[in-house]
């Protein structure tokens, strides 16, 4: 009786570490963001491949501009339901730097699946340069580098908005309050038809900023579906093993409860 | 001690074999049929094998992470991306690894609490008390380096920030701190050395360990009365009892811990640690993991100058005060054996000492939750005085510190206790009448 209250209370104990933790992380400035919906959410989440192909799109089209996507190589395509000539053919569009040629100078090849997706800019100076002194910031990573990543990211591409009466915004700045501060120095992205989706999706704001957030969520964790496989069959087999130990604990222990067994005449 | 159980295997090869290397005797006094435990050890009991466990799984996957990580600033965080993307099942390892950190970290602090609340820092259990603190010194430095190796913002500015707090020590502070870093900030060859560091301190930790169980051995377990063992009634063999009653506690704890590692394999992590390190870009605020934050918030609650009021005279100065007080509240619990000087072992038989135990429980959560939070957060505000965060932080300080210099030395002396059980088996075994 004891011990199950005593657990009892270790475990709202260690909960209320891991929640105090969770609050030490959420103390961030910035509206909080909205929620959606993830296909990839939950224990059995997997990623929506339509989804992932259109925001892939909207990326190419629309951020690439301005964002590299550094840890992306094209043959991670393969997972998002592109077949091997499909993605030669995405790669081939853009180009890389090549291998010196005989007479030592510079060259540029066509990228492969193995490349990594180019950076719009040559360096730091030059993306600043470009974008008003601002730096748009790599977005292989940009989820999971946010505090509820996928919403927040989401929450910032569709809700740009009207600055509220008496907010000064700074010239070459953008109002947007899932921003920290409110103001951004990237203008809206995202506008109804700005591009054609291969599909035929109607492109609105929002489904461009969910098409688009699916995809980076799959860049920042290309491993997502495998890893959540996993993990269900492994707690199905710890949970079998568990069982097992349980019975064979309470066979084993029998005897002891009964105040049969003692060292002396093991 | 309990005495040395030899083995003699019938097989001719393993025999001579043993009588030259008693390996299986050793297996067999440790924890084999050949050991003799308390009968009555409840589930509590279950956390040192599962913290020896986790020592394991740390090593095991932090030997496969480093075939693949590189300690260069330049491509440490590429590398960490290189291992989650590209290697053969690096997305399983690292999570693995930063999970087990902290799983590691819940073993040893039930494990360290278990002890607190039974006693089990009494003689004759002191030296085994002491090494255990020294396992747990370790793992906080092996930790703290470990976080660093990724190379995010938190591991930059966390390295700057716990490495800087040497610099408080007079005269020599200066020089400690340029010997960490290896240079004149945090940078490749910090980086260089955290890891090699971080790769030597388990093994280190392993050592101390061994010596934890020889300690054990020789001073036995202590157990939920706290009463000592007075015949083979009061005990039971090792094996099978314990390793079964080991095993399944094993499987609840790794059904936890999988579940983090597989469905939640960021939670215990900050965000920024997965943007590359920047020495030109504080973060917002620079937060250390989860079981640091009690300590952090002891070394942030100290905001003032100890010196004579009232005139301009300091003695330690409030970040020297601050470093003083976070290694104090771990090195006071080397002497914790000689502060509670109570001839009952046991808190079941404690009401009072029990009772501040629970608060000293609360005291821990409340202060890893300040350690978590904005200094300067304000929580009230009565008739115009704000208290805030630190406020809150430096009065949990003070209890931590109380409870163990002033409440347990009382308690010792005037607390009335219940009565102790004559043996193990006479409070355990229901006689069969």
């Amino acid at each position: 009786m004891k011990l199950s209250k005593n657990i009892a209370f270790a475990l709202v104990a260690v909960a209320a570490g891991i929640s105090v933790t969770g609050s030490a992380i959420a103390a961030e400035a910035g509206k909080h963001p909205m929620q959606q919906k993830w296909s990839f959410d939950g224990a059995f989440g997997k990623y929506d491949q339509a989804a992932l192909q259109r925001g892939w799109q909207v990326y190419q089209q629309v951020c690439a501009a301005c964002h590299s996507l550094k840890y992306f190589r094209f043959r991670n395509l393969g997972d998002m339901g592109y077949d091997n000539p499909m993605i030669k053919a995405f790669a081939k569009e853009y180009e890389v730097a090549g291998e010196p040629d005989d007479y030592g100078d510079e060259t540029v090849r066509a990228a492969l699946p193995q490349d990594a997706f180019p950076d719009p800019f040559p360096n730091e100076n030059a993306a600043r340069a470009s974008n008003n002194g601002a730096l748009p910031p790599d977005l292989s990573l940009i989820i999971k580098a946010r505090h509820d990543g996928a919403n927040y990211v989401y929450s910032l591409l569709a809700g740009y908005d009207d600055a509220p009466a008496g907010f000064e915004v700074t010239e070459g700045m953008t109002y947007n309050a899932y921003f920290k501060g409110a103001q951004i120095a990237m203008a809206s992205p995202l506008s109804a038809d700005l591009i054609e989706y291969e599909d035929g999706t109607p492109a609105t704001e929002e489904q461009m900023a969910l098409d688009v957030v699916q995809f980076l969520n799959f860049v920042a964790e290309p491993k997502l579906e495998v890893r959540k496989h996993m993990g269900v069959n492994v707690l199905l087999f710890l949970l079998a093993m568990t069982i097992v130990f349980y019975l064979s604990m309470k066979k084993i222990w029998k005897p002891v409860k009964e105040g049969k067994i003692f060292y002396d005449d093991k | 001690m309990a005495e040395w159980e030899a083995v003699k295997p019938q097989n001719k090869a393993l025999a001579w074999f043993e009588e030259r290397l008693p390996i299986l005797g050793l297996v067999n006094n440790v924890v084999g049929p050949g050991t003799p435990s308390p009968r009555n050890l409840n589930y509590w009991w279950n956390f040192g094998s599962l913290a020896g466990i986790m020592l394991m799984i740390q090593i095991i996957s932090g030997i496969v992470l480093a075939m693949h990580y590189t300690p260069d600033t330049a491509v440490a965080f590429d590398s960490v991306e290189r291992i989650v993307r590209d290697v053969n099942y690096g997305w399983l390892i690292r999570p693995m690894h930063a999970n087990g950190a902290s799983f590691f970290f819940i073993a040893v602090y039930i494990h360290i609490l278990r002890g607190l609340y039974y006693g089990s820092y009494k003689a004759p259990r002191e030296v085994l008390w002491m090494l255990g603190l020294v396992i747990f010194l370790l793992m906080m430095a092996t930790a703290f380096m470990g976080y660093v190796l990724p190379w995010g913002q938190m591991s930059f500015w966390g390295a700057t920030v716990i490495t800087n707090l040497f610099s408080a020590i007079p005269l020599i502070g200066e020089d400690i701190v340029t010997l960490l870093w290896g240079g004149f900030s945090v940078d490749n060859p910090t980086l260089k050395r955290f890891f090699s560091l971080h790769f030597l301190l388990p093994f280190v930790i392993l050592g101390v360990v061994i010596l934890h169980i020889w300690a054990k051995k020789v001073s036995d377990s202590g157990n939920p009365l706290g009463v000592e063992v007075k015949s083979g009634a009061d005990q039971i063999p090792f094996h099978p009892y314990y390793t079964v009653k080991d095993a399944f506690g094993l499987g609840v704890f790794l059904i936890i811990f999988a579940y983090f590692m597989f469905f939640t394999p960021d939670a215990l992590g900050h965000p920024d640690n997965y943007i590359p390190a920047n020495s030109l870009v504080t973060p917002d605020s620079i937060v250390p993991e989860w079981y640091f934050l009690p300590f952090y918030a002891i070394l942030r609650s100290i905001t003032f100058d100890l010196g004579i009021p009232f005139t301009d005279i300091t003695f330690v100065p409030a970040k020297l005060l601050g470093v003083i007080a976070m290694f104090a509240s771990i090195l006071l619990l080397f002497v914790l054996p000689w502060l509670d000087s109570s001839k009952v072992r046991s808190g079941a038989f404690r009401p009072a000492f029990r009772k501040f135990f629970w608060i000293l429980i609360v005291d821990l959560i409340v202060l890893t939750w300040v350690g978590g939070q904005k200094p300067s957060l304000v929580i009230a505000q009565v008739a115009g005085i704000e208290f805030t965060v630190v406020n809150l932080g430096l009065l949990g300080t003070i209890y931590y510190f109380s409870h163990f210099i002033i409440v347990l030395p009382i308690l010792s002396r005037f607390e009335k206790t219940l009565p102790v059980p004559e043996s193990i088996s006479s409070a355990v075994i229901k006689t069969a009448s």
